[in-house]
């Protein structure tokens, strides 16, 4: 299908991680790991690491920016994210992670956004692989 | 400059901001390290002989550097943490190392473009300034200073200021008077409103810049929000029909006792004895200082008591002396950064009391701690008795 909007364009195939709350990657997210360490989320424990990560929108640190490029950098980042609405915090870290290690993490909006599966984004089609 | 450009563009672009406007000045969440990512970028801007366009100021860091023997983490961390601040301060940003850039003697006026990242420091600067600014992240606050240029959407225009949300406060009117309350209210706006405007029905002029602040840091944690109004209180809702824009609200949430209480539930993972007590997340004006020292005179602490601030306010405050006041209460001040951010707290045995929502919703992830709620009188009293108190009744 095609997406609402591409924020950061690029190519990349991963599991679907369907966040069901909003997160911030700085203080909800261990860089290390990229498992997420909030209590309270919905989904915590789970690793964001190689995952086309579904997230309702960013929140709370202004950080989560260089959290996103830190991960990035170490490998323990997201394949790329998908959001229901824009969030220029995370697409500044993506693009920087992209400029300085040439790291590769899509972000694209959509409103209706896959549940589970492997999926693959391409420039401003989403589709599913398995 | 390029390297700033063609970031601020990409990111301009995907905001979907029709083009640029000149901003008056910036403030720099991206000097507290994350990582190397963060030291890479800085050090590219400054080999391209960066130079920041416009007043800027920077955030709470990873290090205190008045007092650097607080610091218990590894060296080599805060090897990292001082070039990452040294990286900043050579592309010309004032070492501030606050978090509440606004209670800096030169602070925005009303109606400014700005480009300031720290999310309870974008909260405030809309919200209670009337300055605009969208909420910047890490690399892109310093690349607005960098260009002096920021994208012209969201916040920055009267549209994106409009309100949506109707948040109804029904509590008895003791309750305005409870700092308690302040936090509260922002941990269930945040929650409610998630990334939209708000309007606060119901706050008086109790709700003072301090409390106003308290509601801010709150709501930016628990939620993204990035403005409020207050309806009688902040500069942009003198009437319901302003701050809507003369349109109906999208969602009208009513919030009453029940809610804070629940508030305060999520917001108190404490589990066992009272291990320390850290006070001042944001960074304490020089009013709660005071308050802080009045509240503290002649008694003792008998846990460690941490007291966060920036440089600016500290020198002021010791000009009336109140450093000797929290020093003889056994308090450690803390500047440059704050207690919930870089390892100072240390091995605490037992929970740790604030009266901060902020510090009490990211704490437990950050330092691994328990963390018990109270207001700053609260907080004095529990240090003293070694155990947690709390007043407020009410909750």
């Amino acid at each position: 299908m095609k997406v609402d909007r591409v924020l950061v364009s690029g190519k990349s195939i991963g599991e679907v991680l369907d966040l069901t709350s909003p997160l911030s990657l700085w203080g909800g997210v261990e860089i290390q790991t990229g498992k997420i360490v909030e209590a309270a989320h919905p989904q915590f424990g789970e690793s964001l690491g190689e995952k086309l990560v579904v997230l309702p929108h960013g929140r709370g640190s202004s950080s989560s920016s260089s959290v996103l490029a830190e991960m990035l950098r170490i490998g323990t980042g997201p394949a790329g994210l998908i959001l229901n609405e824009p969030d220029s915090i995370l697409v500044i870290g993506a693009l920087v992670a992209n400029r300085l290690y040439g790291a590769n993490c899509p972000i694209i909006v959509s409103k209706t956004t896959p549940k589970a599966g492997v999926w693959e984004i391409k420039g401003d089609q989403l589709t599913r692989t398995h | 400059m390029m390297f700033a450009m063609e970031l601020l563009v990409a990111v301009g672009e995907a905001d979907g901001a029709p083009h640029l406007i000149d901003i008056e000045a910036a403030h720099i969440d991206g000097c507290s390290f994350h990582g190397q990512a963060g030291v890479d970028f800085v050090l590219k801007l400054v080999d391209g002989g960066g130079a920041v366009r416009v007043p800027t100021t920077l955030n709470a860091s990873s290090l205190d550097l008045l007092h650097p023997n607080l610091y218990k983490g590894d060296p080599e961390t805060a090897k990292s943490a001082r070039e990452l601040m040294d990286g900043y301060v050579a592309l010309g940003c004032a070492p501030t190392w606050t978090c509440a850039p606004y209670q800096l003697s030169d602070r925005p006026r009303f109606g400014s473009q700005i480009a300031w990242g720290e999310s309870n420091a974008i909260v405030f600067a809309n919200s209670v300034l009337g300055a605009r600014t969208n909420r910047y992240g890490d690399f892109m606050d310093i690349c607005c200073a960098l260009t002096g240029r920021a994208p012209f959407s969201g916040l920055h225009t009267d549209q994106g200021r409009r309100a949506t949300v109707l948040l109804e406060v029904d509590v008895p009117d003791a309750v305005f008077d409870d700092d308690i309350f302040y936090p509260l209210l922002g941990h269930v706006l945040g929650r409610v409103a998630g990334n939209h405007v708000a309007v606060i029905v119901g706050l008086d002029d109790r709700a003072d810049e301090d409390r106003l602040k308290a509601v801010g840091a709150a709501a930016a944690s628990s939620g993204s929000v990035a403005m409020f109004h207050a309806q009688g209180v902040t500069p942009e809702a003198a009437t319901l029909e302003e701050a809507f824009g003369g349109l109906a609200p999208e969602k009208v949430i009513e919030v009453g006792v029940a809610e804070l209480r629940d508030a305060k539930q999520e917001l108190s993972t404490a589990v066992g004895q009272l291990g320390a007590v850290s006070v001042g997340t944001p960074h304490m004006s020089l009013t709660e200082l005071t308050e802080l020292a009045f509240l503290s005179q002649g008694r003792n602490t008998v846990v460690p008591f941490y007291v966060n601030t920036s440089r600016d306010v500290l020198e002021a405050a010791a000009h009336m002396g109140i450093d000797r006041d929290l020093e003889a209460f056994g308090a450690t001040v803390v500047t440059d950064t704050c207690t919930y951010i870089t390892p100072i707290i240390g091995d605490v045995d037992g929970d740790v009391m604030t009266d901060s929502g902020k510090w009490a919703y990211y704490a437990p992830a950050n330092l691994g701690v328990g963390v018990a709620l109270g207001s700053l009188a609260d907080c004095v009293e529990s240090a003293v008795m070694g155990k947690a108190v709390t007043t407020g009744e009410w909750l």
